[in-house]
């Protein structure tokens, strides 16, 4: 500020040479190691804008000595997550699917992954476990009542291609018409007879009269016994367990309109051995039936 | 007013406190006024005594950071790559996403797939700028409470979503996400389509004559499978045609899910390959 500079004779520091009033203000230095952070961040940062992509210019920002890409850090990170399980990997996509659970390592690793990905994709409508939503029709995962089959292989094609959707046309379909053309009375036969088949409270008069219906106009699909068909996904009648409910109003509603399941297809999205993976915990989590030919896929009627 | 430093008239022996450095040399006390000969010192005493000076000045130095970070974004070629598949929204997306806007669903919901390892397992490929430049404004968000939805297209069936946007409990028991029900009741009008999708022109969507002619139309059909849906296909390939809400009508149920269902389906990952440096 000025030549000779001003000391304050109390502190023994310089002061800035300004005085208010007979104040004077203290011109204390900034302290060394302060002072020389300060001046090295800004060296850093000129280096770090040489080292990595930094500056605009004319068509393209500067790359940076490095040659730092946050694309190839992130294929690099999933190809080293990839390679470390590529033998895994590789015998999950080829094994046949009905012998996984033999290989203990394979099927465990397989359930493992396949929990990640059920939480990922699967539970936001067959639930976080796996439970299903009743009153919206997502079906449990977790009884060995299964719609289109619950054999490794069936599981596996159901995830890859799905239920009733558009994208994927190997999705596996089938369509309720509705019943609305019948009279009141005997959609309500209808339905009484339906229960009786599970043995829930009916209306025996009623049921009788509804037998015929049922024979003329449900039991191509869901069979005269009402026990269902899994070619083509036509529930089961005959147990307890009910997708949309049980009620005397949810099966007249699902007579007059019938509401039906849609599940995307999941082959794309996720890749094989994903696909085999949620099968696997899937079959786990208790409703997995041996394949056919096996002892126990005789079915428990 | 000679007293005043700034007055022309401004006398310093009629201010008997002034003492200058010249002055503070010579007397030996310490000087209390700054030399007025210091041309630095009255320059920037300008700005400090004029407001309106001081803010425009501040105005111009603030705004470098911005124009060199920005800026820069309005030439440089490698800001958007070149995607195939990418088209601007068909008119009900378009409604959707205003719905979408509107309800403030970027609050909680991010559409922005960062290039992470856990990420991309998770929501599929990182998002591309492209697959935003048709955004306006782009809806990246900066928070998820609820999961991100860059690749929700797809993803879930047309009645999950109703389901879910009706009483999103009654799906997922453990969410937080308010109730949207209202959504089916609200009947959505071709009305303001129209002037919507011209809009959306004016700030740099490249929406040809035909597409803004044909807006009200296109909007209509596309709720409408055995409707004439050959054109909205040309205009907006890969647009999807179907009832979303399962009801007759136009609802901003509709709209919405047609606009979730299409999101992140535009581009085929299983042929783009990524431009490394970038």
């Amino acid at each position: 500020m000025t030549d000779n500079p001003k000391i304050d004779p109390t502190t023994g520091t310089e002061t800035t040479g300004h005085s208010w009033d007979g104040i004077e203000e203290l011109n204390t230095p900034l302290p060394r190691w302060w002072l020389w952070t300060f001046y090295a961040t800004i060296v850093w940062g000129v280096i770090y804008t040489i080292l990595y992509p930094a500056w605009p210019m004319v068509s393209g920002a500067t790359a940076g000595l490095l040659g730092y890409s946050t694309r190839a850090e992130v294929a690099a990170e999933i190809e080293r997550v990839d390679l470390s399980n590529a033998d895994l990997i590789d015998s999950l996509v080829t094994v046949d699917l009905a012998v996984l659970r033999d290989n203990e390592d394979l099927h465990r690793f397989a359930v493992q992954a396949g929990r990640s990905v059920f939480a990922a994709n699967c539970s936001q409508c067959h639930g976080a476990g796996a439970g299903g939503v009743v009153a919206s029709g997502y079906p449990n995962l977790l009884d060995d009542d299964w719609l289109w089959g619950g054999t490794m292989d069936d599981i596996a094609y159901t995830v890859r291609h799905g239920i009733r959707n558009e994208e994927d046309p190997d999705a596996r379909f089938s369509e309720m018409p509705p019943f609305d053309w019948m009279e009141d009375a005997e959609l309500d036969a209808t339905a009484h007879f339906v229960r009786s088949l599970s043995d829930l409270d009916h209306n025996a008069t009623a049921a009788a009269k509804g037998a015929t219906l049922y024979a003329d106009n449900c039991s191509a699909c869901h069979g005269e016994k009402g026990l269902g068909n899994r070619e083509i996904g036509a529930p089961n009648l005959a147990d307890a367990i009910w997708l949309r409910g049980d009620s005397q109003e949810a099966i007249l509603r699902q007579l007059k309109a019938p509401r039906m399941g849609v599940m995307p297809p999941w082959q794309a999205r996720l890749g094989e051995a994903e696909v085999r993976a949620v099968t696997a915990y899937v079959y786990g989590l208790g409703g997995g039936e041996a394949a056919v030919g096996d002892a126990e896929a005789a079915p428990a009627e | 007013m000679a007293k005043n430093p700034q007055s022309p008239n401004y006398d310093p022996t009629d201010d008997p406190k002034v003492v200058t450095a010249s002055e503070g040399i010579k007397t030996g006390k310490v000087p209390n006024e700054l030399p007025p000969e210091t041309q630095t010192i009255t320059f920037h005493q300008r700005f400090e005594r004029n407001a309106t000076l001081l803010l425009i000045a501040s105005l111009a130095v603030v705004s470098i950071g911005g124009i060199i970070e920005i800026a820069p974004l309005f030439w440089l070629e490698n800001t958007i790559e070149e995607v195939e598949g990418m088209r601007p929204y068909s008119p009900l997306e378009l409604a959707g996403r205003e719905i979408y806007v509107r309800e403030g669903c970027y609050v909680c919901h991010s559409q922005m797939i960062r290039p992470m390892r856990d990420e991309t397992e998770r929501y599929g490929h990182y998002s591309l700028a492209a697959e935003s430049m048709y955004d306006h404004p782009f809806q990246w968000g900066s928070k998820r409470t609820g999961p991100d939805l860059a690749r929700v297209g797809g993803r879930y069936s047309d009645e999950w979503h109703v389901d879910h946007l009706m009483d999103p409990q009654s799906v997922v028991p453990e969410s937080v996400m308010p109730k949207y029900a209202f959504l089916m009741d609200a009947p959505l009008e071709a009305d303001n389509v129209t002037d919507l999708v011209e809009t959306h022109r004016m700030v740099g969507v490249p929406y040809s004559d035909e597409m803004i002619a044909s807006a009200s139309g296109d909007f209509r059909v596309q709720v409408d499978p055995f409707g004439d849906y050959d054109g909205l296909l040309e205009r907006y390939p890969g647009a999807q045609v179907r009832s979303f809400d399962g009801q007759p009508g136009v609802s901003e149920m509709d709209a919405l899910i047609a606009y979730l269902q299409m999101l992140g389906t535009l581009v085929d990952f299983s042929t783009f390959v990524p431009d490394a440096n970038r």
